[in-house]
């Protein structure tokens, strides 16, 4: 048996890379696109275009713009003289937003009064806009509490100190990119499995293929093993550039991982197997591969939380293995998880790989009978 | 070069492989309303009812009304605890997000005008949705400093106030950005999965070397195979937009000329692309695994549906301008919200119009070199 199984491995092996196309897709992209995302996927902004419209003259205003002007979060494209000059700017998305200094601004704090500031933001992106306003207040109360500090103002009755646990400073890129292990896995295990049992069908090998003395089991298991094989070792390379060269920390325990990763790739595998054994054609196929690939990355929790979802939705998720996955993952890099803490993740992974295996397995035995 | 008579019969032959595999139908009109349906729901950076522990060591009037803030506002879903390391073990089991942290000594620091210190811990793994929960928790915080300086009748003095004025989408409601993005990112997906396969199916079959040795020009294939998948996709389109203002309630502030003129351009590049792919594949396997490789992630993380393009780095950007719907998520988001503002619009439809000859362009000469 094992040698047959090992023959029909050599073959799918030979069938995905004897193509000179086929065979660059397998391997070129999954690391080119862990660079380009990794480095474009990250909420956090910075050269926000902006521009100051003052309309206070004094030194204070100055001060505060010295303020914008020194962070490394703000870049001012646009020099502002008029009002009539703000709603271009802001329209033809020269800048995001206007800082305005309200007249007297100067004056009013110098009399101890409070002096206004005007943010007027474009919010077509509303996420941005919300991440710009916070960057944006941040730095007013920078300028608050230092003000306040040296010319005796009275301190307020309380003030918050803010630690943030696993990831200190909020870097988005360490929550986006130990993901991107998740999301280039799953293209890559169902680009090799997603249309392979639908181009047999199609080209009236499978049949050829069921009359063999090769069992169902053995077929499946012939299509699934390069799947994995090819999956581990991309997962694997894509954790380590993740660490060596984006620099995310690696807190948690390497076991943990590597039992997340075999789990997440052989649900994966099954589902990929279960679409392709499911269509009759390639197209089929390959819109059962969009169908299901593009939900699961979408409502997966790599780009948008899970709880931010009507709760119909947060259902669906669970039956997506990327879901699992994403909090192994976050786990084992950031928050120092290990086996214990991610069992609620890895149980609900081999209740996936098992049904949808068991699935494409039957599909083969009915279309055998 | 070409006849409408031989064209009109490519069209029909088209039309009848379609109507034969219904797929096709099923990608175009199924699969958008199916999938905006899904991720106009379930896609959403607005955070409501977040796990919040509050751990107050020793309530009195004092941390009751800073706590009321708190649950006053549906962004929080409050859980109280008394002690700091029973909270901070919810924090680690991810039973909450953030603790909110008032000493035993809070009151007493008040009363005695000193500044009182209290705590604000959040998980930062998710570093978006952290940061945001530190901004409201600090929100909740001033909120707390004007009601007392009112109710003890002072006016609370900080050196600098901030107003917001926020242009186009003055609640902040991420749906009204999300869903026209969305719209790009599954059209993209829509029209290359109509195209992508097709041509590859005919030089799969050899059915390609057939049409070839009739008197159809090139020219007359190209458009045979475009014309169908373009009155497809722009019904799926049509859709598409029906959904995000009735169902989504977006608002269209530019006009519904420019809309349709900038989702044809758009369509006749993913088209294009769908052609280019299939042409270059000859066979429906690799044609496939290009058409999920080139679209539907680029479209996902460079087009600025989610992910703000002018905070990438400069190179990345730069890849950004081969990414078409990038120019789609832009015109789409400025036509919804901003209304129809000259330069976004030009600059945006010029590069779709660019981008769409090139695809067919590069689909021509790779046909044309085969014929040889």
């Amino acid at each position: 048996m094992l040698a047959r199984i090992w023959a029909l491995i050599i073959k799918e092996f030979l069938a995905l890379l004897k193509d000179k196309a086929s065979r660059v897709v397998l391997i070129g992209p999954p690391f080119i696109q862990l660079l380009v995302f990794g480095y474009a996927a990250t909420f956090d902004l910075n050269q926000i275009p902006y521009a100051v419209y003052n309309e206070d003259a004094g030194a204070v205003g100055r001060t505060l713009v010295a303020y914008f002007e020194g962070s490394p979060t703000f870049h001012q494209t646009v020099f502002i003289s008029h009002e009539s000059q703000i709603a271009p700017s802001i329209d033809n998305q020269k800048v995001l937003l206007v800082l305005h200094v309200a007249p007297h601004f100067t004056q009013n704090i110098l009399q101890h009064q409070s002096g206004q500031i005007q943010v007027l933001i474009d919010g077509r992106n509303s996420n941005t806009a919300t991440i710009a306003l916070n960057d944006v207040s941040a730095i007013i109360n920078q300028f608050n509490q230092d003000w306040m500090a040296q010319y005796g103002w009275a301190a307020p009755p309380a003030l918050p100190e803010i630690r943030a646990w696993y990831n200190p400073n909020l870097i988005s890129r360490w929550f986006i990119v130990p993901g991107i292990v998740a999301l280039l896995t799953l293209v890559v295990t169902l680009l090799v499995t997603g249309l392979s049992v639908a181009r047999e069908r199609e080209m009236g090998t499978l049949d050829q293929l069921l009359v063999s003395p090769l069992r169902p089991l053995e077929i499946l298991l012939g299509k699934a093993l390069p799947g994995f094989i090819i999956g581990l070792l991309e997962a694997g390379l894509i954790s380590t550039l993740v660490v060596v060269w984006f620099h995310v920390p690696f807190t948690g325990s390497l076991l943990a991982l590597i039992l997340g990763i075999i789990l997440f790739l052989w649900a994966a595998i099954g589902l990929g197997l279960m679409i392709s054994s499911l269509a009759n054609t390639q197209q089929q196929g390959l819109l059962g591969v969009f169908l299901f690939l593009v939900p699961a990355v979408i409502l997966s929790g790599f780009s948008t939380p899970i709880a931010n979802m009507p709760e119909p939705v947060q259902w669906l998720t669970f039956l997506n293995p990327m879901r699992y996955f994403l909090v192994i993952v976050r786990g084992v890099f950031l928050e120092g998880a290990g086996l214990a803490l991610l069992w609620p993740q890895y149980w609900p992974l081999a209740l996936l790989a098992v049904a949808s295996m068991s699935t494409a397995h039957w599909r083969f035995r009915t279309h055998m009978g | 070069m070409i006849t409408a008579q031989r064209l009109h019969a490519l069209v029909r032959k088209e039309f009848l492989q379609i109507l034969r595999d219904p797929s096709a139908i099923a990608i175009a009109f199924v699969l958008p309303v199916f999938l905006l349906f899904l991720f106009g729901y379930g896609v959403s950076l607005d955070a409501h009812h977040v796990p919040v522990a509050v751990v107050v060591e020793q309530p009195t009037q004092e941390t009751n009304e800073f706590v009321a803030g708190l649950s006053q506002s549906t962004y929080f879903q409050i859980h109280p605890f008394t002690q700091l390391t029973a909270a901070r073990a919810a924090l680690m089991r991810h039973e909450v997000d953030g603790v909110l942290w008032l000493r035993s000594d809070f009151t007493r620091a008040l009363l005695q005008q000193r500044t009182a210190p209290f705590g604000i811990l959040v998980n930062g793994v998710d570093a978006n949705t952290a940061r945001l929960l530190e901004g409201y928790l600090q929100g909740v915080w001033q909120t707390w400093l004007q009601q007392r300086a009112t109710r003890s009748g002072q006016i609370l003095h900080l050196p600098a106030t901030l107003e917001n004025r926020i242009w186009f989408n003055p609640a902040l409601r991420s749906r009204n950005y999300l869903v026209p993005g969305l719209i790009a990112v599954i059209m993209t997906l829509i029209g290359a999965l109509l195209t992508a396969l097709v041509v590859a199916r005919e030089w799969e079959r050899g059915t390609m070397e057939a049409l070839m040795a009739t008197p159809v020009s090139l020219l007359e294939l190209l458009l045979g195979k475009l014309i169908p998948y373009f009155l497809l996709g722009m019904g799926g389109m049509a859709l598409s937009v029906c959904m995000a203002l009735w169902l989504f309630a977006v608002p269209l502030e530019g006009s519904l000329g420019l809309l349709i003129l900038a989702s044809a351009l758009f369509l006749l590049v993913a088209l294009g692309m769908g052609l280019l792919i299939s042409t270059v594949a000859r066979n429906q396997f690799v044609a496939g695994q290009i058409a999920i490789i080139v679209t539907f992630l680029p479209a996902f993380i460079l087009s600025g549906f989610i992910f703000d393009i002018g905070s990438m780095p400069e190179p990345i950007q730069f890849m950004t301008h081969i990414v078409a719907a990038r120019y789609f998520v832009a015109l789409l988001q400025t036509l919804f919200l901003a209304g129809n503002v000259p330069e976004v619009i030009l600059t945006n439809a010029a590069a779709l119009l660019l981008m769409a000859l090139i695809f067919f362009g590069l689909t021509w000469r790779q046909s044309r070199k085969r014929l040889d």
